[in-house]
């Protein structure tokens, strides 16, 4: 396996607006904080979740409800070895009648957020369903779009693209692509899908 | 798969690393009963059969709604142990089995080693409900998954563990399982009742009760079996209770925070004293509800792609 070079995307700068400037589409689109529940997919999802909460309260003046929807269980590679671990889901309010925007780093085949979709309904009835997400980066296997977007990156199906966060134990705010030869090119498609931590 | 295995048969053999894995996968099931709909679609289409050759409510219980849970398909299949013999049965059994494609198979049975021999012979997985007086790991595996709930941690933990060990297929289990986790495990009960070579598990034979539970963390009463062969290897319940029977008296010896376990069906006034079940220490009904979560995790990381992976 050869090195892999990473080229950074996002600084911590270039992610606060672009989390600002999806607070503030998020407030326009549903004309204010009314109904709303933000609802991030671990990881990172709650993180940028909770930070979207954070802009609103500075322009509203108005507090919303964030939680935590892992999709493990309604992901459709859930047979594949090794099973994957589920991740903590939190939501401890009802989701019945509420606008939920539901909120992933990165959006990529939409596969998780069928799955997210899948496990929102279990917990409830929404009253609609919006999504943001801070990159999207092409490559989609279903018909699954954004509402929000922080950035849009043409990429290669090759290429991984991370978003690490101060909340998840980092030294700072950073999107970066890797690139280069790796391993997961010569397995099989749907080895790359598992193994891809971006998968979305 | 559960370290490298596509059972559980028992708790030897599992790192700490394996033992992590279950209880985390455990920990994020634990959420699914508190939610309007019940239930993820993680084993759908995969069948469960539980052979229970030996009466049994909760653990059957526990596992049924643990598979339901998940959405596969749960099939118990009763069996009086009384007219069947060791060998020819079990095997006729395993074959009957195959022929239904279950993708798990929960076992419990009055011989020891009788799910080892069905892993064996079956293709799909099996995990042991409980085997003579070898093993119960799922049993183990709750206990560990309550003490981490409730203390945070394991390792370096004082376990004490009382009663029957010899007939206790549950001390086993939690023996092999508390020790590889790092804590210290202190067994006691009559001289009668305490297996020769159980320190080469891991466990240290205590001088006396009083010993055991000296500064314990962790006191885990076993069930005094008399439907087995506890009667005979103590004079009278009475006399035991008096010797090893746990109350707020002897309470006093374990540490302030001490958690209480016991793995029911509680003997009041025998083996553990009727206002500890209830007090403030206990978390037996914790291990009940725990029993759920951690049986969906073993189903969960079975029940999986390893048949796929064959065909």
């Amino acid at each position: 396996m050869q090195g892999r070079r990473k080229r950074k995307i996002l600084d911590h700068v270039e992610i606060k607006r672009a989390i600002r400037r999806i607070a503030f589409e998020i407030l326009e689109k549903n004309k204010g904080p009314g109904d709303l529940v933000i609802i991030g997919i671990p990881e990172p999802g709650p993180f940028i979740a909770e930070r979207i909460r954070g802009q609103i309260r500075d322009v509203e003046g108005a507090d919303v409800l964030t939680g935590s929807l892992d999709i493990t269980f309604y992901r459709d590679d859930i047979d594949d070895n090794p099973r994957p671990l589920p991740k903590v889901t939190d939501l401890p309010f009802s989701v019945r009648g509420k606008t939920v925007v539901l909120v992933d780093d990165v959006l990529f085949t939409g596969r998780t957020i069928r799955a997210a979709l899948d496990a929102l309904v279990d917990h409830g009835r929404p009253a609609r369903v919006q999504l943001a997400v801070l990159v999207d980066r092409g490559h989609r296997e279903l018909p699954i779009r954004a509402d929000f977007v922080g950035r849009n990156i043409p990429t290669g199906k090759h290429e991984d693209i991370r978003v690490q966060l101060k909340e998840m134990g980092a030294d700072e705010d950073l999107v970066y692509i890797t690139e280069g030869e790796i391993l997961s090119d010569l397995r099989s498609e749907d080895d790359r899908q598992q193994q891809s931590p971006d998968r979305s | 798969m559960i370290g490298n295995s596509s059972h559980l048969i028992g708790l030897d053999g599992l790192t700490a690393g394996d033992i992590t894995r279950v209880l985390d996968t455990a920990a994020g099931m634990k959420e699914i009963p508190a939610r309007k709909i019940k239930k993820v679609p993680a084993l759908r289409g995969k069948t469960v059969i539980n052979l229970f050759f030996e009466p049994s409510t909760r653990t059957r219980t526990s596992f049924e709604i643990a598979a339901k849970r998940l959405s596969a398909d749960a099939v118990n299949f009763a069996s009086s142990s009384s007219s069947t013999s060791k060998g020819e049965t079990l095997i006729d059994t395993a074959k009957n089995l195959e022929s239904m494609a279950p993708d798990v198979v929960v076992i419990r049975h009055r011989y020891s080693g009788a799910p080892g021999m069905l892993a064996e012979r079956l293709n799909c997985s099996v995990v042991n409900a409980g085997d003579g007086s070898h093993q119960h790991p799922t049993q183990g595996l709750l206990d560990l998954f309550t003490v981490r709930e409730a203390k945070g941690r394991i390792g370096g933990l004082k376990v004490a563990i009382i009663g029957d060990i010899t007939h206790s297929r549950v001390a086993r289990s939690d023996i092999w399982g508390f020790t590889a986790m790092g804590a210290e495990v202190f067994v006691s009960g009559p001289p009668t009742m305490i297996p020769r070579g159980i320190d080469h598990m891991g466990a240290k034979v205590a001088g006396s009760f009083d010993e055991a539970i000296d500064n314990a963390d962790v006191i885990i009463m076993l069930r005094i079996q008399l439907e087995r062969k506890s009667g005979s290897l103590i004079p009278t319940l009475r006399e035991y209770s008096r010797f090893f029977g746990l109350n707020s008296e002897k309470l006093k010896l374990a540490r302030d925070d001490v958690t209480i376990m016991h793995p029911g069906p509680v003997n009041r006034g025998v083996e553990i004293s009727s206002d500890i079940v209830d007090g403030a220490h206990s978390v037996i009904l914790d291990q009940v509800e725990n029993g759920v979560a951690v049986r969906m995790a073993v189903l969960y990381l079975l029940g999986g792609g390893s048949n796929e992976m064959a065909d």
